[in-house]
This record gives structure tokens, sequence and C-alpha cells, in this order.
């Protein structure tokens, strides 16, 4: 059956100024499949099942829209206390002069265009790879756009236990940019990495990390997406785990018109796990969205969705979270939450949880609400002096503490509180 | 300290006239219970003097040391000394106990021009007065009041009472949902703050409450008025005859 004329042209329309990225043989024939791919199921269209809630006209749209660059200059930067080392983006294209020399023990860092040239290289095996088995049964097209038109990115091959976090610093300084980045990551056989996102990165942001994490392996991803107002992104994450191995990738995302954060998880080996979590702040013209199919498919495997979203003014928040139990893959622990705290009657939440389940001896519990402040809670705080702006903040943390939970690492932890509390903090009154 | 005046409250959501002119003079350092049957406005007294939403004021005064309780937020009526022990204490998860109680009581010391308590101050004072009460260290980690039972989150609010230090206490029926040895331990807290200075009214239902919280007056309410008051020896008569004679008398 072939597409629709419209999704035929949009998808020329949108790929006709681009050029894949040039490399060795193992590149080119990754690209060539996933513009293949891409030409199959067409770009993203409203009437698409997984594009119901989320309008993807602008991220389809053959030119980006323009953005307003939003400058912080009364704000110390995030991660500011945790040595890093970082690997520093204007706009999406790498800039050496500001990151920091790309050695460190334990994990191999490489630009995607250099290891594009090699004739041989370990990444053949990973990108589009990953992104290619996420395409079914939901179609995630603009991954495959990013696998076929990415110039940049950055590869990342963990051998040992690598002792501080490799930290993805985006900048966008150009109000009509409109940047692609693909990252492929492996973590090998026994080895830990941690990998920091933060910031907006251009005016509109397709980003693609595929993540191969071995049997006992570790791989820890904390994301904080910038307050950038008026920028739009799609991101996808393509992991597959091995036995025993561990997966943790958390997302805040404060402010944006347009954020389309796809997870796509599958757990190969048994007793590995996987967790993802977000927190979502949306004021005003705010639309977020977090679609998540995580699928099991070996034994004794452990899978968490936790996803908060505080919307007020016009905001939408959206959560997509699929568990999938493959037949045979029993004693399959799977946990799925989303919750959206409405702080005024002008914001809304639409979710869509989804359990499918072929085998006979596992747990999974879902759940999914959306409501006000304990009107109970807040007056039991001020009963006891805290004022209401601040017993509203206390009360909208704890509602973003599950989430927050998720991170391992305590002093992450503390820098994604220390934003949150900023970012609330400047809208009481 | 306490005044209130032919205090008239209805329900904001339905016309129901809850409180038809309560009259209450607090002094300092004085111990009033107030008992009741069921309906009689006990608790709707105590939430409107703290302040929750829901209820109109239709007439009437209520007074702290002169100013007026009922134009103020409830975080000022606690920041000028109010306290109202829940009968019902509110489960919040994620809120940690132990930064609730400092987050409240630096709230109030802010609010009054004061200072506020340094963290290890604090954890110092917090510790003392929490072991009296029999709290240990895990029930000041959880967060507020969450899975603890009927008789550890009275004793949280006692504790909360003891730290904020009010001028003016309010226990709503305190004793509800507590075995003999929890409501000693509750009421030799209370007895405990009892200085000369502060003033407390007593919510109940029972006597037994008052055998340790000795009232210096007992106030009889029904169907939203005091209609009665007398000394603790009022209390004992209720014990004995239940309400239908003390309200005979006013039908």
């Amino acid at each position: 059956m072939g597409l629709p004329q419209a999704k035929l042209d949009s998808t020329e329309a949108r790929i006709a100024a681009l050029s894949p990225l040039t490399g060795a043989a193992w590149i080119e024939t990754a690209q060539a499949g996933a513009l293949a791919r891409l030409r199959a199921m067409g770009l993203p269209g409203r009437r698409d099942e997984y594009w119901r809630y989320t309008n993807p006209t602008g991220l389809n749209a053959p030119q980006a829209a323009a953005a307003a660059v939003f400058s912080v200059s009364d704000e110390s930067p995030i991660y500011g206390n945790l040595d890093t080392l970082d690997i520093v983006f204007r706009d999406g294209v790498f800039d050496a002069g500001a990151s920091d020399e790309l050695s460190l023990e334990g994990v191999v860092i490489e630009r995607l265009g250099e290891a594009a040239l090699a004739d041989i290289h370990w990444a053949k095996d990973v990108y589009g790879v990953l992104e290619e088995r996420g395409q079914a049964p939901v179609q995630r097209p603009l991954a495959a756009l990013n696998t076929a038109f990415a110039h940049d990115g950055i590869l990342l091959r963990a051998t040992g236990v690598v002792k501080k976090p490799i930290r993805f610093v985006y900048l966008h300084e150009s109000e009509t940019s409109d940047a692609m980045l693909h990252h492929v990551i492996k973590v090998e056989e026994g080895a830990e990495l941690t990998v920091l996102e933060n910031g907006p990165a251009a005016a509109r942001f397709n980003k693609v990390m595929e993540v191969e994490v071995a049997d006992k392996a570790a791989f820890h991803h904390i994301r904080a997406q910038g307050r950038d107002h008026e920028r739009q992104a799609v991101t996808h994450i393509f992991a597959r785990l091995g036995a025993e191995s561990l997966f943790k990738s958390f997302t805040m995302t404060a402010n944006g018109v347009m954020t389309r954060n796809e997870a796509v998880i599958e757990l190969t080996g048994n007793d590995a796990s996987a967790h993802i979590a977000g927190v979502a702040l949306g004021d005003g013209d705010f639309h977020h969205d977090d679609t998540v199919f995580v699928t099991h498919d070996a034994v004794n495997c452990e899978s968490r969705q936790v996803f908060k979203k505080v919307l007020r003014n016009g905001a939408t928040g959206v959560f997509q979270g699929k568990i999938l139990v493959k037949a045979g893959a029993q004693k399959t622990d799977g946990y799925q939450i989303s919750q959206a705290l409405l702080l005024d009657d002008n914001a809304q939440f639409l979710a869509k949880p989804e359990l499918e389940i072929y085998a006979d001896d596992v747990a999974c519990s879902h759940g999914s609400t959306s409501g006000a402040l304990d009107e109970d809670a807040l007056f039991y705080l001020r009963a006891r002096g805290v004022p209401r702006s601040e017993a509203t903040d206390m009360l909208t943390l704890a509602f973003l503490a599950e989430a927050i939970d998720e991170i391992a690492a305590a002093e992450i932890a503390a820098e994604i509180l220390d934003r949150l509390e900023g970012w609330l903090a400047r809208r009481r009154g | 300290m306490l005044e209130i005046k032919n205090l008239q409250v209805k329900l904001e959501e339905e016309d129901k006239q809850i409180l038809k002119g309560v009259d209450l003079t607090v002094e300092p350092g004085s111990v009033h219970a107030i008992m009741g049957p069921n309906g009689s406005g006990k608790s709707t007294l105590s939430y409107v003097l703290s302040g929750r939403g829901g209820y109109e004021v239709t007439g009437g005064s209520a007074m702290l040391d002169g100013e007026d309780l009922l134009e103020m937020e409830p975080e000022e009526r606690a920041a000028a000394g109010l306290f109202l022990a829940f009968q019902y204490p509110v489960e919040i998860p994620g809120v940690g106990n132990m930064t609730f109680l400092r987050t409240a009581v630096n709230a109030q010391r802010k609010a009054r021009g004061e200072e506020e308590i340094s963290a290890a101050d604090f954890l110092k004072l917090v510790r003392a007065k929490a072991k009296t009460l029999k709290i240990d260290a895990d029930m000041l980690k959880r967060p507020v009041n969450t899975g603890f039972s009927g008789g550890e989150k009275k004793r949280n609010e006692i504790l909360q009472m003891a730290m904020l230090e009010p001028k003016m206490c309010i226990l709503d029926e305190t004793d509800s949902g507590l075995d003999v040895d929890a409501m000693k331990l509750v009421s030799e807290g209370v007895n405990a703050l009892r200085d000369g200075k502060r003033g407390f009214v007593v919510i109940t239902h029972y006597q037994r409450l008052l055998d340790h919280i000795k009232p210096d007056v007992v106030h009889i309410m029904a169907a939203g008025r005091i209609v009665k008051t007398g000394g603790p020896e009022l209390a004992l008569e209720v014990e004995q005859n239940g309400y239908a004679d003390i309200l005979a008398e006013f039908a």
C-alpha cells in the first residue's frame, strides 16, 4: 500500500536540501537503509496512532521555525559542581575549542565524522541498527531521518568503569539553527558510564542516541533540556540491554514549545533492569510528549517508567508508554506511572498507558493520574505557618520526588532539584 | 488572649449554618475543654479559627491578643501564635518530616521578623523534644505522617506544637484513635507545654482525656452554640449522664 501523496510530498520536501555525511561503506549503507525506511514510512502525520496528541508539523517542515535564544545570565551553570568531561556543540556543531580533550580512562571518545571514515568500525553494529530495530511495531520516521542525514555526533565505547561523567553541552546561539546529532554508545561487559546532557541545542533539534549495554554493564543518563521557550526538539533513545545490565535515564524538561522524547528500550538479556524517568515543567506555550516503549524479551527483567509533569497556563503534557512482554519473558517486573499536576484549569494532560503481555508469570502495574494540588495538604502546611507559595512549591517537589529518586547519583540529583526549585521560585506570585 | 464573640459560620457550598453565635474567652495559661455531641460544631470552630477554606463567617469576631484572626491567612494565624492539632493529621508523601518541621519553624520566625534557626540548633532541639514524645529518628526521616499509625500521627502533632511554641493551642479530638498508653504520652506532651501563659482549647468527646489534661473550664457545645459552662465537674457529669440531661435544660 502506497503512502498518501501528502506524506510523500512532505517527506521529499524535508529531505530535498539535506545530504548525508560522507564516509566509508558501513555508514553509507546504514544511511541508505535509513533513507529507504524513511521513504517507506513517510514523515509522521496527525492521523498516525502515535501522533494524535502531538502535532509534528513543525518537526517535519523543510525549514525550522525561528526560535529566540533564551539567555540566562543570573543563574549558575547546571552541573557546575560536578567534575565532568565536557563536549560542546554550538547549534549542533562540535566545538573543539570549547570542549575538553576527548580523552578519558576507560572510554574511547570519537566524533561521528571521523569514525565514519574508518573502513572498519565497531559502530557499524550499532549505528542505525538499534534505530531500525525500534521501528517495529511503532514507526519512528524522524529517527530514520536522523540516521540518514546526521552530520555530527559522538561515539563512546566504554571498556571499564569510567570515573567521571561525560557531558554533552548543547548551546543554542542562532535563532534559525536546525541541528541533527546522532550519538552511538557502547558500554562493554562490566563497564560503567554516565552521560549527562544539557541545553536546548538549536532552534530545532533532532537527536538520536543509540545505546548498547552489554552483559553486566551499567549506563546512566541524565538530561536537562534547557529553559529555552521557543525551541523545538524531537529526541530518540534506542537501547538494547544485555544480561544483568542496568540502564537508567532521567530527563528534566522546563519550557519549550515542542518536545517529543521517545525512548525505545529492549531487554534482551536475563536479569536486566531499565529505568526511564522524567519531569517536565510547563508554563504557558508548552507541549511536552514522552513516548516510551519497553520490550521485555528475557527472563527476570525489571523495568520502571516514572513520568511526572507540572502544567499550567495553557501547557500540554503527553505520555504514551508501553510495556510489551514477549512470550517467554517470565518473571518480568514491569512498572509504569505517569502523573500530571495541573496547577490551574487551563492545562491538559493526555495519557495513553499500554500493557501487552504474552507471558503468564509476570507482574506489571501501571497508573496514570492528573489532578490539582491536595488542598488538605496545602492547608496543613499553611496552618503550620508555611506561606502558600512556599507550601505549593513543597508539594510540587514532593509530587516530582518519585521521578527524581530515579537518579542514582546523589550529587546529580541535587543539581536537578536545585534547578526545579529555581524554576518554581521564579514563578511564585 | 483568645476572644470569640458571637461567631456565626455557615458552609460556603450549601446554605447550612454551623455556628450560631459562639462566645468563648480563653485567658492566658488556662485550659478550656469543649465537649459536645457529634455535629455540634466543635471541629468547625477549630477549622474556622485556623483559617481552613469552605466556611463563610456570617457574623461575630475572633481575636488573638487583639489581632483579628478572621482577617488573616492561615499562615499568618500560625505566625501570630495559633496552633491547631488536627483530628486527622494529613499525610504528605514526598515531604520529609524533618524538612517540614524546619520549614515551618523558620517560616514562622521569618514572619515574626526573627532570625532563622541554624540547622545544628534545630537538630538538637528536635531530637530532644522528639525523645520525650518517644518519636524515633526513623519517624523524623519519614515523609510527613505517611504510613504513621494513629498514635504516631498524634504524637507528631504534639511534636510540631512543641517545636513551634504557639501562644494558643487548639487540640481537636487529639484523643481519637489513641490507646491508653498513647493518650498518656500525648497528654504528658501537652502538659509539658503548660507554662502559665500558653492557652489551650481541648476539644474532646470523652472525660478520660481530661483526666490527663486537667481543664480549668469546661464548655458544652450543642447545635452551634456553647450552651453550658462550668468547672471540671461538668465533664464528669457528661461522662456519667451523657448529654441528654444538659441539653434538655435548653430544649
